[in-house]
């Protein structure tokens, strides 16, 4: 009991924006509160049994009345929602420069990857100033990344992928929670953001024991699991060129004639389910890889794609 | 009516009422008069609010500390599980519908019973059966899902008595479906001659809107339990995406009763509130027509916010922002509720009696938990409070400072009414003090606990969070006591206080013209309804 805190210390460029909401609902709450109490007080005690007030023209209807205190508060309402939907879309849209970290939950532990090949356990280094996008996934139950310094936080769900992004403004040690309740250990499931200067963490990222890089493992994969036999890259191959041409982010048109974004999603999907989205001019053939790799070994395909 | 004692004076000059009518335990159990069902009701909802209540006291006193010394984390978990099933699924939905709607809603309206009194007894069976599913699972060893059952955690992961509670909580709603069925038929077709849809109290308005919640929501619940429990016994994937399944889906479908669900514990308090504001102000209700359309209005609007529990799910941002504005909309209707019961007080003759006080505590209590639920609905600062204390404090405030409050305000308002008998008026007053303080002792420290990060359902905590968590804890005894407190001098009084006659409190209103307790029958002969409700004259010195 060494301390008493009231508000949390805010350290990401969002944090002040979500304060600031929070003051003003603090304030407006505070606002009717007192002045409901106030006026139940005053009446109740003005209009109390035996005291002599004049009870003449009760109000019974006034609809003027009541359309004021039901159009203004409404008002009100709809700018304290338009201003949080406002900060709520900024606080889901990564910038697209954002240096990307893998994570994945599982019970009751948290797992995150550097590109680099970097692995840490419920620890997670990141620079300051510099947006950072997590995209998480869960090996088992649905989990969520909670960061309350940084007022963020994603549900990690199990077979999809969700991102989660912050720009830290403060350097230092932070909790990280489990928000979503995972079982026996749920409140175990912390750990520590460590917020560093930026040259620190290129040494941190440098520095000590390494597995190889994302991409190199993703490759080794991509040759490993025969992927390479169909998706040669060669003319006449018997599935799109992947390993060879950057296909990251761009649109393709499927069978069906619909089109879509090749992402995080579309290449998990497309790894464990082929038959979902085949692309125009291929045979649906490929067989599915569901249960035979690892959610990190599909991030590390996944990453290897994505650098090519 | 399976009854076989002749009705007969046991108790010397007593009148014949619908407690001396019959005697013996098979007269309780098999009576089909919607009185003694709600008398059965009584007793069974209060067991399992103790029940629940000290599930709650085990885990506060556990978090007196960050490591939790009181029990182990598979023990806690099991506790707020438990907890929360029991207050959710066998208290406040059961609770006001079904003590005092099938009480009030014959009185009220005129009638002699409900439209299917066998229904209506079936319907305390099936809660009671469902009650001893969950009395079996705590003594199975319990269940750690949440009430919530989230899956793929329910279906797959969780090593406890997850098919029992399901099944216990998937009959429970045919409990609810049985009494709410009953009500709207009731309604529509029992009414007393002259008794018009605006000349109703506004009591059968919120009982009429919680029905229709009840009806068209708990079908969806049973459906959603049965596909988890087909998941967890037989394997067949629905929500679990190793199995081809969604688990966001079942979120969906949950919350699409659970949110209405909130209404449906709600609604019934609103309009206690109405009943009791007016009796206590001796004065018309302030614009009725606003009151009993804004329940209709929260009864539909409230089917269309469910996506608010689930902003950080995963759902995609439109759905989002959309689910946002309903959720804004939702609140008007509350808070015109709040401006009219607090409009109603200007230029009444207000009269401080026991109700008075609780049903002031839940317009307080209320408000605080109406304002702090557009923290959660407003976007952005939901993502930073969702799954924090934040949320518990602000569903505690609405569903147990609010509806508790006004439970506890029907129970002294009509008790003199069931039971024939007044209570100590002073212990009433200083119980209904002491809950309003005690509850605000507990609950305002776990939204700032919440804002700091704290999340729910934490056995262990960071020690920064300890003074708050032991505040809390020591607000929550206070509670206790002014819980423990009615249920002592309320049974006191059934022996020793004194008779009640037809209307202690001066009501107007149809169930306050026949006798306290009243007979069989309800009424002498039928009512005719000639006046408005609430039709209270402001110069009158009464009581």
């Amino acid at each position: 009991m060494s301390d008493f805190p009231l508000f949390p210390e805010q350290a990401s460029t969002v944090a002040w924006q979500v304060d600031l909401i929070y003051f003003t609902l603090v304030a407006l709450s505070i606002f009717f509160s007192v002045a409901v109490a106030a006026a139940i007080v005053f009446f109740a005690l003005r209009y109390r049994q035996g005291a002599d007030v004049d009870r003449s023209h009760p109000l019974i209807e006034h609809t003027k009345l009541e359309l004021t205190w039901s159009i203004i508060p409404f008002i009100m309402a709809m700018g304290v929602f338009g201003w949080a939907a406002m900060v709520f879309v900024d606080i889901k849209t990564p910038p697209a420069d954002a240096t990307e970290i893998y994570i994945i939950g599982k019970q009751w532990m948290w797992q995150a990857q550097h590109p680099s090949g970097k692995r840490e356990i419920n620890q997670l280094h990141i620079p300051i100033n510099t947006p950072v996008k997590l995209i998480m996934t869960s090996q088992d139950v649905i989990h969520d990344f909670y960061i309350p310094v940084f007022r963020v936080k994603q549900d990690v769900v199990p077979g999809r992928y969700t991102t989660l992004w912050f720009q830290a403004t403060k350097t230092g040690e932070f909790h990280l929670f489990c928000a979503e309740y995972c079982g026996t250990e749920h409140s175990a499931m912390v750990g520590t953001v460590v917020v560093m200067e930026q040259s620190e963490f290129k040494n941190w990222l440098g520095g000590g024991s390494s597995d190889e890089p994302l991409a190199v493992a993703g490759e080794r994969l991509f040759t490993e699991n025969g992927c390479i036999t169909c998706h040669s890259g060669e003319p006449g191959a018997i599935g799109p060129p992947i390993s060879n041409v950057s296909i990251f982010g761009t649109e393709v048109e499927f069978a069906d004639g619909s089109t879509g974004t090749v992402d995080e999603a579309y290449l998990r999907e497309s790894i464990l389910d082929p038959q979902a989205k085949v692309v125009a001019g291929y045979a649906p053939v490929m067989p599915s890889y569901d249960g035979q790799l690892s959610e990190q070994s599909l991030l590390q395909l996944i990453e290897f794609l994505k650098t090519k | 009516m399976a009854v076989t004692s002749p009705p007969m004076d046991l108790r010397g000059h007593e009148e014949e009422n619908y407690l001396n009518w019959a005697y013996g335990v098979k007269s309780w159990l098999l009576t089909t008069d919607h009185k003694r069902i709600a008398l059965l009701y009584l007793v069974s909802v209060t067991f399992f609010f103790f029940l629940g209540s000290l599930a709650a006291f085990l885990l506060r006193i556990d978090l007196m500390t960050p490591q939790g010394d009181l029990m182990t984390s598979d023990h806690y978990n099991r506790s707020f599980t438990i907890h929360g099933v029991i207050m959710v699924f066998l208290f406040l939905i059961p609770a006001i519908p079904g003590i005092f709607g099938n009480f009030l809603v014959p009185l009220m309206i005129g009638a002699k019973d409900l439209a299917f009194p066998r229904i209506n007894l079936g319907s305390w069976y099936v809660y009671i059966i469902s009650g001893m599913f969950i009395i079996a699972v705590v003594i199975w060893g319990g269940v750690d899902t949440g009430w919530t059952f989230y899956t793929p955690y329910s279906t797959t992961y969780a090593n406890s008595a997850v098919v029992l509670t399901v099944l216990g909580v998937f009959l429970v709603g045919f409990s609810s479906i049985m009494t709410a069925l009953n009500f709207i038929v009731t309604i529509h077709k029992m009414r007393a001659p002259g008794l018009t849809w605006f000349r109703l109290p506004l009591f059968i308005w919120a009982m009429y809107a919680t029905s229709i919640i009840i009806m068209l929501g708990t079908p969806v619940l049973s459906a959603t339990l049965i596909l988890a429990g087909l998941e967890r016994i037989f394997g067949i994937g629905i929500f679990n995406p190793d199995l081809g399944g969604d688990p966001v889906l079942f979120q969906h479908l949950f919350w699409f009763y659970s949110h209405p669900a909130v209404y449906i514990m709600v609604l019934p308090a609103m309009g206690v509130a109405s009943e009791l504001i007016t009796c206590f102000s001796r004065k018309r209700i302030f614009d009725y027509k606003f009151i009993a359309m804004s329940s209709m209005a929260i009864a539909l609007i409230g089917f269309l916010v469910w996506g608010h529990h689930m902003f950080v799910s995963g759902q995609s941002v439109y759905a989002g922002i959309v689910f946002s504005l309903l959720t804004f909309a939702v609140a008007i209707p509350s808070a015109i509720k709040v401006f009219n019961w607090t409009a109603t007080l200007y230029k009444g003759t207000i009269i401080f009696r026991t109700p008075m006080f609780y049903v002031l505590g839940f317009i307080g209590l209320f408000t605080i938990g109406g304002l702090t639920g557009l923290f959660l609905g407003a976007l952005a600062t939901d993502v930073h409070v969702h799954d924090t204390y934040f949320v518990v404090a602000h569903f505690h405030y609405v569903m147990v400072g609010a509806t508790v409050m006004a439970y506890l305000g029907a129970l002294h308002f009509w008790w003199p009414k069931m039971t024939g008998r007044m209570y100590n008026e002073g212990l009433g007053i200083l119980s209904a003090v002491i809950i309003f303080i005690g509850f605000n002792l507990t609950f305002l420290p776990q939204f700032i606990l919440g804002y700091l990060g704290m999340p729910r359902r934490y056995h262990v905590y960071p020690p920064e969070f300890q003074a708050l968590h032991v505040a809390s804890t020591l607000g929550s005894t206070v509670l206790g006591i002014g819980y423990v407190l009615p249920l002592c001098y309320l049974i006191w009084s059934l022996r020793f206080g004194k008779e009640a006659g037809p209307n202690p409190w001066g009501a107007v209103g149809l169930e306050w013209t026949t006798t306290s307790p009243p007979p069989h029958e309800n009424f002498e002969k039928t009512p005719v309804v000639t006046t408005e409700a609430y039709n209270y004259h402001p110069f009158e010195e009464e009581v």
